[in-house]
């Protein structure tokens, strides 16, 4: 469902030419749990953002769903991320004068879905995020586990098929970081594309799929021990 | 996104950052405001003016020494000849015209009035009895002038109320003799406040015989001939003949200026109506300078919200949908300040009104739709700038706080 074919991505410092893509190809399954390892500057970051339509390839084919991104204009890209891709950010971008039932259905919102349809989508999103309580807390009275649980209701409300997540745990405590693995996981079982940026090799062996990039490239491909 | 979704974002939005939102309210509705005041004051002006002027009397001609023009270096000027007085038999050459009803001549001074030890300074018109009837005066008590010869010196007078009461006090005025200068004159009756004008207090006036005050001001010119016309067509006619006369009498020289009251009115009407517009322009200026206070807190609100534009990017949102969605936030705004500033206007038309009944600051319905025109179209295209910024972020960046 997500094929990525001699991707190129460059970005121009100065003079210099840096390459953050060198010939990715890349072939993702529906369902597949895959997380992406590496050093800092690898390249990571950039093949989630380009991934997710947020980013651009240099060069190269990009398919989703049989798709071809690359030959999309800015309109079709848009309505593809609203439908097919769900974002999870480390600093999880939660717009602070929006309550987290706000917060959860502005993607239901861009969809130009009317408020009798999205309200039950909504309850339905807060009950499985054990957030029905906190619906109309803003971000700033929740905790970071509950803010995070709260981006990953947002993210999935459209019932996508690609979650992307950029170091989901990064900014919480231990035990929150597992509250969030387990609740990504557990989309996963239901039959989401779930694809993790992480520097911790501890989730990096939860997935199925391990991709190890450095300097831009995928160094290495494997199957992962799965020790869920 | 649909367009009720599309106006409730923005409106949480304006919420969401309230004081930028009162900041810019402020400015667009005190903008909006100013219009309103001051075209009011301005309209309000106008009509008072004109209001009073047309007070003055129904189809007047009014005839005034000197001609009002520009002579340069003529004969008249060289010679340093003066324009000829405008006497009482130059009116009464006047009642010859059959389209004239009424003559009143005029003259105007200051002299003492004082009756037994109580005396101020006060200002006599000398006229003839027809000047009630052609300014629209009433009296409040007695009689007014007598029907007698204009060149007839009668030592009669009547006064305006407050005169009455300052001099007077409790005692009746109406029979006693008062000394005006160095003469002593009865007085006949009290003049009614109704027909306070612009140009004489009725209330603070000695009115005299135009003889009486000829030889107190010791004066044989007039300071106007007032002359009222059977009707509004004949008033053209009736310039002509008074100049034509005059002109006659004084040896062919035109030297007295003949003004019809429409004329004044019309040209009180044209400088005040200039007036109202150069205010209203003047605070519509002010509107338009306000709408660049907008587009600098827009592109601040812009930069400060780039992180929730990456992410309404990431969830799906065009750049499109953006740039929608920032401007329906500044036709919010707009609209809220036109509100605001039509209920500050107005209200202080009211308190205008109330502090100054004779000033009916109303204002004009072009100010109004004016002011919500520029104010809406400020809005817009200063919130242009900054939404086509905001639509043209690039998301991976601007999720970044870039």
């Amino acid at each position: 469902m997500i094929k990525l074919e001699k991707i190129h991505r460059n970005f121009q410092v100065g003079e210099q030419t840096v390459h953050a893509l060198d010939d990715i190809n890349l072939q993702i399954s529906q369902g597949e749990y895959l997380s992406v390892m590496g050093p800092s500057g690898s390249g990571k970051s950039t093949l989630l953002n380009l991934i997710g339509m947020l980013d651009h390839a240099t060069s190269g084919q990009y398919y989703l769903n049989d798709q071809n991104v690359t030959e999309m204009n800015e309109q079709q890209e848009a309505a593809a991320r609203n439908k097919h891709i769900g974002f999870v950010f480390q600093a999880f971008h939660l717009i602070p004068r929006l309550s987290a039932r706000e917060n959860i259905e502005l993607p239901l919102l861009l969809a130009g879905i009317d408020s009798e349809q999205r309200r039950p989508k909504v309850d339905q999103a807060l009950q499985s995020m054990n957030l029905i309580d906190r619906a109309h807390h803003k971000p700033d009275q929740l905790s970071g586990g509950q803010r995070q649980r709260v981006a990953i209701a947002r993210a999935t409300i459209t019932e996508p098929s690609v979650l992307l997540a950029d170091e989901p745990t990064g900014n919480l405590d231990q035990k929150s970081g597992a509250d969030v693995i387990q609740t990504l996981e557990s989309l996963n079982d239901r039959g989401i594309t779930l694809i993790v940026v992480t520097h911790d090799s501890h989730l990096g062996k939860r997935s199925m799929r391990s991709l190890k990039m450095v300097d831009g490239r995928i160094e290495s491909d494997k199957l992962a021990d799965n020790t869920r | 996104m649909l367009s009720s979704d599309i106006i409730l974002y923005g409106w949480k939005s304006l919420k969401g950052y309230r004081s930028r939102t009162i900041l810019m309210l402020l400015a667009m509705s005190i903008s909006v405001a100013s219009v309103l005041l001051l075209t009011a004051l301005g309209e309000g002006a106008r009509r008072y003016v004109t209001g009073e002027f047309a007070s003055l009397g129904t189809n007047m001609v009014i005839v005034l020494p000197g001609k009002s023009e520009t002579v340069g270096m003529g004969l008249s000027t060289m010679m340093g000849v003066t324009p000829r007085d405008l006497t009482l038999d130059d009116a009464q050459a006047l009642t010859r015209h059959p389209a004239v009803t009424r003559i009143a001549p005029l003259n105007i001074g200051a002299v003492e009035v004082s009756w037994q030890n109580r005396k101020r300074e006060v200002t006599i018109m000398g006229s003839t009895q027809e000047i009630l009837e052609l300014r629209h005066w009433k009296l409040l008590a007695g009689q007014f002038l007598p029907k007698t010869d204009w060149d007839r010196a009668t030592p009669v007078c009547v006064i305006g109320k407050k005169i009455r009461d300052e001099i007077f006090g409790a005692h009746s005025a109406i029979g006693q003799w008062i000394r005006l200068g160095d003469n002593r004159y009865r007085v006949l009756g009290i003049l009614a406040s109704e027909g306070r004008s612009l140009d004489i207090d009725v209330e603070d006036v000695v009115i005299i015989p135009v003889a009486s005050a000829q030889s107190l001001l010791n004066t044989p010119s007039l300071f106007r001939i007032l002359i009222e016309t059977r009707s509004r067509e004949a008033m053209q006619t009736v310039v002509d003949f008074a100049i034509g006369t005059i002109k006659q009498r004084h040896h062919g020289e035109e030297d007295v200026t003949v003004v019809t009251q429409d004329a004044v009115i019309q040209t009180f009407d044209k400088i005040l109506s200039a007036l109202t517009y150069a205010v209203g322009g003047i605070a519509a200026i002010s509107l338009a300078v306000s709408g660049i206070l907008i587009m600098n807190v827009m592109l601040v609100a812009v930069s400060q919200r780039t992180a929730e534009i990456g992410l309404l990017k990431a969830l799906g949102a065009s750049s499109q949908k953006i740039l929608i969605l920032i401007l329906t936030e500044a036709l919010q705004l707009s609209l809220l300040g036109v509100v605001v500033g039509f209920i500050l206007g107005l209200g202080g038309c009211w308190g205008i009104r109330l502090a100054l009944p004779a000033l009916q600051a109303y204002p004009p319905i072009w100010a109004m739709l004016a002011s919500f025109i520029v104010a809406i179209s400020t809005g817009l295209l200063f919130s242009l700038l900054p939404a086509k910024q905001a639509s043209k972020l690039d998301p991976v960046n601007s999720l970044q706080g870039h």
